[in-house]
């Protein structure tokens, strides 16, 4: 797991291949084209890319007004500064049905020095409840790259959620990659652990350890966030029969949120988050936020030692009750 | 064949009674914005905009977006009055499956070329399609008409300081200047004068029209269309709820729709006081 890249690089490249291969995508940002990783896309294809300047809520309208006449907008920014355009991503995208693609970058306490002003951690939250709306979140920058690629392909309105750190490579060209559905990339059986972003190479190094203590983890990267994809969630469950869920956002309204309703009204099964616990975040490094903020591989494993707990006493009462 | 005048004059009565009508049924809406804005309907819809109600997408078409989509009922009664679906249809408006919302959506009926509802969004979707436009070499024309009121919104001057910059000369706003807004008088709650100078000073040529001159309307929005050099607005002068004397001026007709009485009132006065809302 060396060869540490972010998930925007990997966002980067596919756009510029993109633009040049398909002359229908335009490039939007409100004035962070370094940061979201679009400056070789202005360099190279200067014609189509915009800096609307600091201006989130008239760069998503501009860009539904282009994706109405066939061109298919990317627009850039920080996830947290989509907040300030939510209610134009209300009207002007979802209702509309519109063909633009929302490009946030720096999700997640390991955003770093900035501080909790630019750590998106709430931005699936806000953005989850909205209909005609696809949420996608690559582990990685190979599959960031996919993502790109396939969100451009497809027809409609999509957020996708991006890292500003570089963090371990875990999928490879092959790993297959489709929208809405989930990808299980480790198939253990006593522990299923869902997971998106950076968080699933913290899990796969949880899986390691554990399996050092004789636990088969079942390891899922669910990219697709919204729709979220049920039934390998279900199945997952079923086969397993205890669930952790890992995500660099708030427990409330993100992947924990859509993992726990579709448990709940599916398959109800003993769960454990490991998420930001209802705080925002700070200045420091990406490493000391992740253990300050509980989002290491060794929190996994805490957690996952706690839900084996309540799966052990759920199946003991279970067994005590026949 | 440009109409004559008076012909679009009649459009805008025909406008005004279908307004007057499709409230009463529903119940619920906003009277004076929509009356307020009548003649430059007609005078764009009958005199300036190209369009083909049978082909209501033909990629040659001029746009027009309604950024304040609260005075939907005089798009909806202009685009039947031009054919795009059948008059009938006017009575449905705000109930449950109609294809006149509450407010415009995109698509919803042949004609709607965006969603609105919450202000200030419009112009910037107007702004996208001016810019698509120009990038392709198009010759169409996107007419984004936007309220006064609405011009509190932050977005609207994130819009037309982006316009300005990039000189999106296929666009035209057109902004109904009557005065009052939600709660009251535009000037009591946020003021918005001096309105043209604000405009100068985001790069844009400004005209300003009497609202309910049709011929006065059709003659700006063609010197607007000859303006190459900066994007065009057309502050239209209008008088809220023109055409029925007991709502012209009051704001408290902003949200407002008529009772039996008050309509068959204000039907009345739309057939027989034709010659007070007519130039000449």
């Amino acid at each position: 797991m060396t060869n540490l890249r972010a998930t925007r690089d990997g966002f980067g490249e596919a756009i510029l291949e993109l633009a040049k291969s398909d002359e229908r995508i335009i490039g939007l940002t409100a004035d962070l084209t370094e940061s979201t990783r679009m400056g070789e896309f202005s360099r190279q294809l200067p014609s189509r890319f915009w800096n609307v300047g600091v201006s989130e809520q008239n760069m998503v309208g501009v860009a539904t007004g282009m994706s109405i006449e066939g061109f298919i907008p990317f627009a850039t920014t920080y996830g947290v500064f989509l907040g300030r355009a939510w209610d134009q991503i209300r009207i002007s995208v979802c209702i509309t049905k519109a063909n633009v693609k929302l490009v946030g970058t720096h999700a997640g306490v390991t955003v770093g020095a900035d501080g909790g002003s630019a750590q998106a951690l709430e931005d699936i939250a806000m953005l989850r409840a909205l209909p005609n709306l696809t949420i996608v979140c690559p582990c990685d920058a190979v599959e960031a790259k996919k993502a790109t690629l396939a969100i451009a392909q497809m027809v409609g309105p999509v957020y996708l959620r991006l890292s500003r750190e570089p963090s371990a490579q875990v999928t490879t060209l092959r790993t297959p990659f489709v929208l809405g559905r989930a990808e299980i990339l480790n198939s253990g059986k006593d522990v299923s652990i869902f997971a998106c972003g950076t968080m699933v190479a913290s899990a796969l190094r949880a899986a390691k350890d554990l399996e050092k203590e004789k636990i088969s983890v079942r390891i899922i990267n669910v990219h697709t966030i919204k729709p979220i994809d049920k039934q390998t969630i279900l199945a997952s469950a079923k086969e397993t029969g205890a669930v952790v869920v890992a995500e660099e956002h708030q427990m409330e309204g993100g992947l924990g949120s859509a993992v726990a309703e579709t448990l709940a009204l599916g398959l109800p099964t003993p769960m454990e988050q490991v998420a930001v616990a209802h705080s925002f975040g700070e200045s420091g490094t990406a490493e000391g936020l992740l253990i300050k903020y509980k989002l290491t591989p060794n929190d996994i494993v805490r957690a996952v030692k706690r839900v084996l707990r309540r799966k052990k006493q759920k199946t003991n009462a279970t067994s005590s009750k026949e | 064949m440009p109409l004559p005048i008076s012909v679009i004059q009649e459009k805008a009565t025909a406008i005004r009674e279908s307004i007057i009508r499709m409230l009463l049924a529903a119940g619920s809406g906003h009277s004076a914005g929509s009356l307020g804005m009548a003649d430059v309907f007609a005078a764009l819809y009958f005199g300036v905009l190209k369009y083909d109600p049978k082909q209501p997408w033909w990629p040659e078409r001029d746009r027009l977006l309604l950024s304040n989509g609260h005075i939907c009922p005089v798009l909806y009664a202009t685009l039947a009055e031009a054919g795009f679906f059948p008059k009938e249809e006017l009575l449905t408006l705000r109930k449950l499956g109609s294809r006149l919302q509450g407010h415009p959506v995109y698509r919803a009926l042949p004609g709607i070329e965006s969603t609105s509802g919450s202000l200030g969004q419009g112009i910037s979707v107007a702004c996208g399609m001016a810019l698509a436009a120009k990038i392709s070499g198009k010759r169409h024309q996107v007419y984004c008409l936007m309220g006064d009121g609405e011009q509190d919104e932050g977005q609207v001057w994130e819009a037309y300081c982006f316009a300005g910059v990039h000189r999106l000369t296929h666009l035209t706003v057109i902004v109904d200047r009557n005065n009052i807004q939600s709660e009251g008088y535009t000037e009591d709650i946020l003021p918005l004068e001096p309105f043209r100078q604000k405009l100068e000073a985001f790069g844009w040529y400004v005209l300003e029209v009497d609202g309910h001159d049709i011929e006065g309307i059709i003659k700006a929005t063609m010197e607007a269309r000859a303006i190459a050099e900066k994007p065009v607005v057309i502050i239209a002068h209008t008088i809220p709820g023109k055409g029925v004397e007991f709502m012209e001026g009051m704001a408290s007709w902003h949200a407002k729709s008529p009772n039996k009485e008050q309509a068959r009132v204000a039907l009345h006065e739309l057939r027989s006081l034709k010659g007070k809302i007519q130039y000449d």
